[in-house]
């Protein structure tokens, strides 16, 4: 079974986030897999462990991201093909990445029995480049998935749907996004780091592709970032019920300004 | 392979020699590889560990064990084990990297430390192939866990003055061995145990003890002041009985094993002080910019920052010498084919002056760290339910085991005399050299307009020709009987610790700065500029301390005035420096370089 997963790499949410300039600043901020994208890692080593088979990462980004890969080898994908965007001045939006992953696949024919992605990243959160891909791939998608059963070119899988579940049957190839819940991923072993630095890691320049640049500009432009706004401590109002009340209503007024 | 290794120094060389950045191992010269051994421990503590802390402190060992288990199978029990055992045989940074995040694990982490460090590596490194094979692929995979029994009721720092014994049978096929060791590590759960007794008496020795032998058992657990979490009980030895080849290494030459136990179990201590001294900047960091009085967060009061300052001032500064030790582990062991014990136990041997440093060092760091922390969090820090409680407690015996800081105290002078008496360091002849430099030298005036870190590098090279001042007259004046003056010896201790903790952060950002230039290392200039203006007042206090003890009058004065010589400072705010670097460390709610 030919697994291709679809890896990002983000910003950690969970370590502080500083913007200068309307963008994240880079220096000091700590780089992950995108969480989603880590259960897409963790159910495609599952999969080749049931089915055999190989698992190929596929990571568009600058330099940094090959971090990101390495952990992904090393809790026991085969390899990786890494775009590089380095050089790259343009800007690139879901649809670009979805349009340079197409053609990596096509330039390295990787061949592909089923691809997996996070159903979203944590630092945009568009939830496109899954769906996008299978489009331009001409394959069905299946997104924010919790299980999946592969069997021959079957597949079931159970989808998230807002909190209710729906069973979905479908054939490879096939591409799935993976929601929270899907598993629990692994952490790569010390074993595993040690042979991720041997796996096959392959570079590919934008340049390299069969896409012209004005294919891949971005369609839609970022206009602002900001933190969402800092959240103070509660208040709790003190005094006789019917001065509360009336301290309430002042205060959603002149405060809070709702009223 | 390269020819040779840029940080393979002497142990104790720093002391007479100038030393070089790029002789330095630092953290920023951590493989991809490392910084993911790291992250992977890290993650696992905090996401497998930390949840269950409260039940293992609670002495519910099965979850140390079911967790230890899991550590296993990542491969982070076997890092310092052979391959052909099962283990991965890594480098000692990256088993000193886990050491370092395990520590977030509190108790846990002394159940790991105990198990990959006093427990398998007497027998990863003095044990014969049959014993290696018997035992470390269990102990490597965590099959098995192992204990180290050396401490009885009534020999703590007099380590060989054991009375457990060891006889061996009229048929020559066992030894019976009958003793209590007292305070093990591990042993609620360990099936291994290293433990030494005396052959015919006075024959120093050490033996591989499995729980399930004849006449083994453990008391009931003790009950501490903190690592409430870690197993601790006595190991009984009745008539138990020991196959002959399950001796250790040789008859009477336990003590090799143990002093070479004991010295990477002080390196290895000071790294996990690394890891809980940063823990501690964290907790105390967020508290502060948490908590609220007078309708202000803490963290904007100049007392608070002062103490967050001072504590990633000493974090910065054991950090970079105990990496600095890491690589020069690895590097007396380049070339080294898998655990040749003899050579190893050279390696580590050599080192032993800066693994008591460290040792030292590391858990007085620690100390302060926990203490200013629990002093951030004001009363909250009294209250178990705050994490910083449990890190004040868990700390103090950092102190007290792997021989008590006054110990180790003892140790570094003591070592570095007989080195220099087999001359295999030369100290007394740096020292006589310097006594005719002396005579002559102008000190030169502190410089307004020094470039960065020039100032510091010559406060190094001061409180090493201080070092050698002091102790080439303590040598002169008391010869022999100079082990006698523990006074002294701690003083010419304290200063030997301060200038490697001096001249590790100071050739560590030295280093960076040549890498990356001095506006993207400001950080650290500050960390080292704060330690090394504080650090070498103390040498400053220390040597005048041992002055005053061994002169007076004229003598005294004249000695004094050359030390002087040497003592200038040129004042530094540090109240602004200190703001700068809390600043920093509230930033980013962390300890941060």
């Amino acid at each position: 079974m030919n697994i291709l997963v679809c890896l990002k790499q983000t910003f950690d949410t969970e370590e502080r986030i500083t913007i200068e300039n309307g963008v994240v600043v880079e220096d000091g901020a700590v780089f992950v897999i995108n969480p989603y994208d880590e259960y897409a890692v963790e159910e495609g080593i599952k999969l080749k462990e049931e089915h055999g088979g190989e698992v190929t990462i596929l990571t568009v980004g600058p330099e940094r991201v090959e971090a990101s890969m390495r952990k992904a080898l090393a809790m026991g994908a085969d390899k990786g093909v890494w775009i590089n965007t380095e050089d790259f001045d343009g800007d690139l939006d879901e649809h670009s990445i979805a349009k340079i992953i197409k053609a990596t696949i096509e330039e390295q024919e990787l061949e592909f029995d089923i691809i997996l992605a996070g159903a979203m990243a944590v630092d945009d959160g568009s939830a496109q480049v899954g769906p996008r891909l299978a489009e331009l791939l001409n394959i069905p998608h299946i997104s924010t998935i919790t299980k999946i059963t592969v069997d021959g070119g079957n597949v079931v899988v159970e989808k998230d749907v807002e909190g209710d579940m729906e069973v979905i049957e479908s054939k490879l190839p096939l591409l799935v996004t993976a929601q929270q819940g899907l598993n629990e991923p692994r952490y790569p072993s010390l074993q595993g780091i040690m042979k991720a630095k041997k796996k096959p890691l392959e570079e590919v320049e934008i340049d390299d592709l069969d896409i012209e640049e004005e294919e891949i500009e971005a369609k839609t432009k970022v206009l602002e970032i900001y933190l969402p706004p800092k959240k103070d401590a509660g208040k709790i109002l003190q005094g006789e019920l019917a001065d509360q009340v009336t301290e309430l209503v002042q205060l959603l007024k002149s405060e809070a300004k709702v009223i | 392979m390269i020819a040779s290794n840029p940080y393979k120094v002497k142990g104790g060389s720093y002391l007479i020699e100038e030393v070089k950045p790029e002789q330095v191992f630092t953290p920023e010269d951590f493989t991809e590889e490392q910084i993911m051994i790291g992250n992977m421990t890290e993650e696992f503590v905090k996401e497998k560990v930390m949840p269950e802390l409260e039940k293992i402190e609670n002495h519910e060992f099965e979850h140390s064990v079911r967790l230890l288990k899991e550590a296993g199978d990542l491969g982070l029990l076997g890092a310092d084990v052979p391959e052909k055992y099962e283990g991965s045989a890594l480098d000692k940074v990256s088993s000193s990297l886990i050491t370092e995040k395990m520590a977030l694990g509190r108790s846990f982490a002394l159940s790991h430390g105990a198990h990959v460090g006093i427990g398998c590596l007497p027998i990863v490194l003095f044990g014969n192939d049959d014993q290696k094979k018997k035992y470390l692929p269990d102990l490597a995979t965590g099959r098995k866990f192992a204990a180290y029994a050396l401490t009885e009721p009534s020999s703590g720092s007099d380590a060989l003055g054991a009375k457990t014994t060891a006889v061996l049978s009229a048929d020559g096929t066992h030894y019976v061995l009958n003793g209590e060791k007292q305070w093990i590590t591990n042993s609620g759960f360990a099936e291994v145990f290293v433990v030494y007794a005396k052959v015919d008496g006075d024959k120093f020795s050490a033996f591989i003890v499995e729980k399930g032998f004849e006449g083994v058992s453990t008391g009931p657990e003790e009950k501490k002041m903190g690592i409430k979490g870690s197993s601790t009980r006595t190991l009984i030895l009745e008539d138990a009985k020991v196959p002959v080849e399950n001796l250790l290494y040789e008859v009477g030459k336990g003590h090799h094993i143990a002093f070479n136990i004991l010295n990477i179990g002080r390196y290895k201590l000071a790294v996990g002080t690394v890891g809980s001294s940063k823990r501690a900047i964290e907790l105390s960091a967020k508290y502060a910019n948490q908590r609220k009085q007078f309708n202000i967060p803490i963290a904007k009061f100049g007392l608070i920052q002062e103490k967050l300052a001072n504590m990633a001032i000493k974090a910065y500064a054991n950090e970079s010498l105990v990496y600095r030790i890491g690589g020069m582990f690895d590097a007396g062991l380049d070339g080294v084919e898998e655990a040749e014990g003899a050579v190893v136990a050279d390696a580590v041997r050599g080192l032993a002056i800066e693994c008591s440093a460290a040792k030292v060092f590391g858990s007085e760091v620690l100390d302060y760290a926990v203490d200013e922390g629990v002093q951030i969090h004001g009363g909250y820090g009294f209250m178990s339910e705050y994490e910083i409680e449990n890190l004040y407690r868990d700390s103090r015996i950092n102190r007290i085991f792997e021989g008590t800081n006054e110990i180790n105290r003892l140790l570094i002078p003591g070592t570095l005399i007989k080195m220099a008496m087999k001359g295999e360091l030369p100290l007394l002849q740096a020292a006589m050299a310097l006594q005719e430099e002396l005579l002559e030298y102008m000190p030169s005036l502190p410089d307004e307009d020094a470039a960065v870190l020039e100032e510091e590098t010559k406060l190094v090279s001061h409180a090493k020709k201080i070092f050698l001042m002091v102790a080439g007259l303590a040598v002169q004046k008391y010869e022999q009987a100079l082990e006698r003056e523990q006074e002294i010896l701690r003083d010419l201790a304290d200063i030997a610790i301060e200038i490697f903790a001096m001249e590790s952060a100071l050739l560590r950002t030295q280093k960076a700065i040549a890498k990356n230039g001095e506006e993207k290392e400001q950080a650290k200039i500050d960390l080292t500029v704060g330690f090394v203006y504080e650090s070498f007042q103390k040498v400053d206090a220390f040597a005048r301390h041992t002055l005053a003890a061994m002169e007076e009058g004229d003598v005294l004065r004249t000695t004094l005035s050359m030390l002087k010589k040497f003592t200038r400072v040129q004042p530094l705010n540090e109240v602004a420096l200190k703001r700068r670097i809390a600043k920093r460390v509230l930033d980013a709610e962390k300890y941060t370089v």
